[in-house]
């Protein structure tokens, strides 16, 4: 294993330009060493009061800009919702159940504890044993205004050897604070799609939370382009062996919006797979977007395949990408591991090579950040969804090169 | 099917180019002449490091190369004066030794992008995938090809046959290939000449072959022979003078030629400038 270690830290070496990061090899105490071993992420309660009220100085609040999450952190319970509207094809089934009638993914956060306690119904889409969608459950979540915390929690539960596609949009305007549990049953697969298109004013804090069953599938895309501020924490847990997981993400950051991606693959059972590719693209002053890629492999998890990637593209130079993965391994008997980051500006060569083929420098610059994203938004397989999310990232592109 | 071309003339005159190479500037051309009329075609020989590729590219505009004395113009007009893609559009064409990769970007889509800015106007899009389609088939090239992203995953001569292929749709004034026949095997120089003839057999098109090695001048048959040495064109002949290169190598010219002009297959060595040959 220590040559294929040897081989992700030359390729990293090859990307250049790495944040931060870290791969760490060994096995765990059984106890913590000291306080500092005990990652704060790594707590996971349904009691809000579990977790500390963030300062900013915690390691998962480090890189969000406290004051504005502020609204949230210190709200009060309300009875706002977002508006619904949904797209629930035969096979598939839409409810209203209440809080703590199904068995989630604990709260990563104070935030995503506060979301599951104040809640109140759960909005749930159940997916029976054995059904085969023919077409994607689309829940339209839109916000309606930013004077009271909305707070929410969705459900997404596919039963065993089932298969869907979910799309969760966002739009509108709203100060939303939400827990997204995803439950897949054994031998099941789910294609989610969550995007983030809201309005300038918003901000959404949430907690995407998946528990897999054995020979479970997850191919899971975020897609964040509006909004104030957007920090979307997605946690993967492994019940069962050969669990696969996909997840993808593209973000497209302008001037002063801060978009924040975390993810934590938690493998803790034996030979599942986990494929991590987050992109973002960055443009105006103080755009900023954050991706943190935890992956842990516990002792158990013989057998596991993990390899997380992220490329930040900075189109302007008063952005900022800050870009962390990190790699804990607890067992030798692993199939692969690795991540590889990097951030950069456009490539001269690639700018020169369609500008010396008559394309004019604008149009250059646009092809190359639409190849950028196309390569996560093409793989997604639904060509109506694809469009459309292509169009968006047409329209920010429009935005950036106007 | 084919685009009419009205051909033009390409005007070096004592073209001088620096690099900045840690911090300093290096003088690489040092004083270049070259005229390149319409339907002629030369070829600059030269070893390595002579600064043949420097002046494609500077010509061409690359960003890398600054150019410190001496005019480019193409009837007239200062190329040197345009963009880079005023420069493609203007009917410049550099076929680059290594392409660059394009994730994301297909070459349908990339060709498709390029013509229109050439044409000045979209193509129509029925006729557009017939002429593609045909000239990816005159080059043996897979119709799947169009799908793949620009470069991406390509083998050698998939990335040589790949600049061909804009050629021939391009349609250029004039075409400056770098080193088109460097790493390709028997068969893809075959079909990668058979390009350059066609576009050639328009008789418009000015081309010039930068190459190492006299092989590619058994398929592609220049009216000028240029051999270029530290920096500018030492002689200038017809294709005798690759017959005389083919046999005697660059010696005469003050350099160690470590290969021979026509070693075919033998690793290319890099030459120091001003390195003596020995006896």
């Amino acid at each position: 294993m220590a040559d294929v270690l040897a081989t992700e830290r030359a390729a990293l070496k090859e990307t250049g330009g790495i944040t931060d990061g870290s791969i760490a090899v060994g096995v765990r105490p059984s106890t913590p060493r000291s306080p500092a071993d005990v990652r704060p992420e790594r707590l996971r309660s349904a009691d809000p009061d579990a977790f500390v009220l963030p300062t900013g100085r915690e390691e998962e609040w480090r890189f969000t800009p406290i004051d504005r999450v502020r609204p949230l952190l210190d709200a009060a319970p309300s009875a706002a919702h977002l508006s619904v509207d949904s797209e629930v094809p035969p096979g598939a089934e839409l409810l209203e159940l209440p809080a703590g009638s199904v068995d989630v993914p604990l709260p990563v956060d104070r935030l995503a504890a506060l979301a599951l306690a104040r809640a109140g119904d759960a909005l749930v889409v159940r997916v029976p044993k054995g059904a085969e969608l023919d077409a994607p459950v689309v829940l339209r979540l839109t916000g309606t205004g930013t004077g009271e915390v909305v707070w929410g929690h969705v459900v997404l539960d596919i039963a065993e050897q089932a298969r869907a596609t979910v799309v969760l949009e966002h739009a509108g305007s709203a100060h939303y604070a939400a827990c997204v549990s995803v439950l897949i049953g054994d031998g099941a697969q789910l294609q989610l799609v969550q995007v983030q298109d809201w309005a300038p004013d918003t901000l959404h804090v949430a907690h995407v939370a998946s528990r897999l069953g054995r020979d479970a599938r997850l191919l899971s895309t975020q897609v964040s382009l509006g909004g104030d501020l957007v920090r979307i924490t997605e946690t993967v847990d492994f019940d069962g062996p050969g669990g696969d997981v996909e997840l993808r993400g593209v973000s497209f950051a302008d001037g002063g919006q801060h978009l924040e991606h975390r993810l934590l693959v938690d493998h803790s059972a034996p030979h599942c797979r986990s494929r991590v590719t987050y992109k973002s693209a960055l443009q105006g002053d103080e755009a900023h977007t954050v991706w943190v890629g935890d992956v842990l492999i516990r002792a158990a998890a013989e057998g596991t395949d993990t390899y997380e990637l992220n490329r930040n593209l900075l189109l302007t130079p008063e952005a900022r990408a800050d870009s962390v993965p990190n790699l804990e391994i607890e067992t030798g008997e692993i199939a692969g591991a690795g991540h590889a980051s990097a951030t950069g500006r456009f490539d001269d060569e690639q700018l020169f090579y369609l500008r010396a083929r008559g394309i004019p420098a604008d149009d250059a610059r646009r092809m190359v950040v639409r190849g950028f994203f196309a390569e996560v938004i093409e793989s997604l397989g639904v060509p109506a969804l694809e469009e459309r999310l292509m169009a968006l990232i047409e329209d920010e592109l429009g935005r950036a090169f106007a | 099917m084919t685009v009419p071309t009205a051909g033009a003339t390409l005007e070096i005159r004592d073209l001088h180019v620096s690099v900045e190479t840690d911090g300093a500037d290096k003088e690489i051309l040092t004083g270049v002449d070259l005229t390149i009329r319409p339907g002629e075609t030369h070829a600059i020989m030269g070893p390595n490091g002579s600064g043949k590729s420097t002046l494609a590219y500077a010509v061409a505009g690359h960003p890398k190369y600054t150019v410190t004395a001496g005019t480019v113009t193409l009837d007239g007009e200062d190329v040197l004066a345009m963009s880079i893609d005023e420069r493609a559009r203007a009917g410049l064409f550099l076929a680059m030794q290594y392409p660059v990769e394009v994730p994301g970007v297909s070459v349908s889509n990339f060709l498709r992008s390029a013509a229109t800015a050439i044409r000045g106007e979209a193509p129509k899009l029925r006729l557009w995938v017939k002429e593609q389609k045909e000239a990816m088939s005159r080059l043996e090239m897979d119709p799947g090809f169009s799908e793949r992203s620009v470069n991406e995953g390509f083998s050698g001569g998939e990335k040589k046959r790949h600049e061909i292929l804009q050629l021939e749709l391009l349609r250029p004034k004039v075409a400056i290939l770098d080193e088109t026949d460097s790493g390709l095997d028997v068969d893809a120089l075959r079909v990668v000449s058979e390009g350059v003839n066609r576009v050639r057999a328009g008789g418009t098109t000015g081309v010039v072959l930068i190459t190492h090695y006299t092989r590619i001048l058994n398929y592609i048959s220049p009216d000028f022979v240029h051999v270029f040495v530290k920096g500018r064109i030492a002689e200038s002949g017809g294709p005798e003078l690759a017959d005389e290169l083919e046999a005697h190598g660059y010696a005469k010219y003050g350099v160690d030629a470590l290969t021979p002009a026509g070693g075919r297959g033998l690793p290319t060595s890099p030459v120091l400038p001003g390195v003596v040959a020995p006896a």
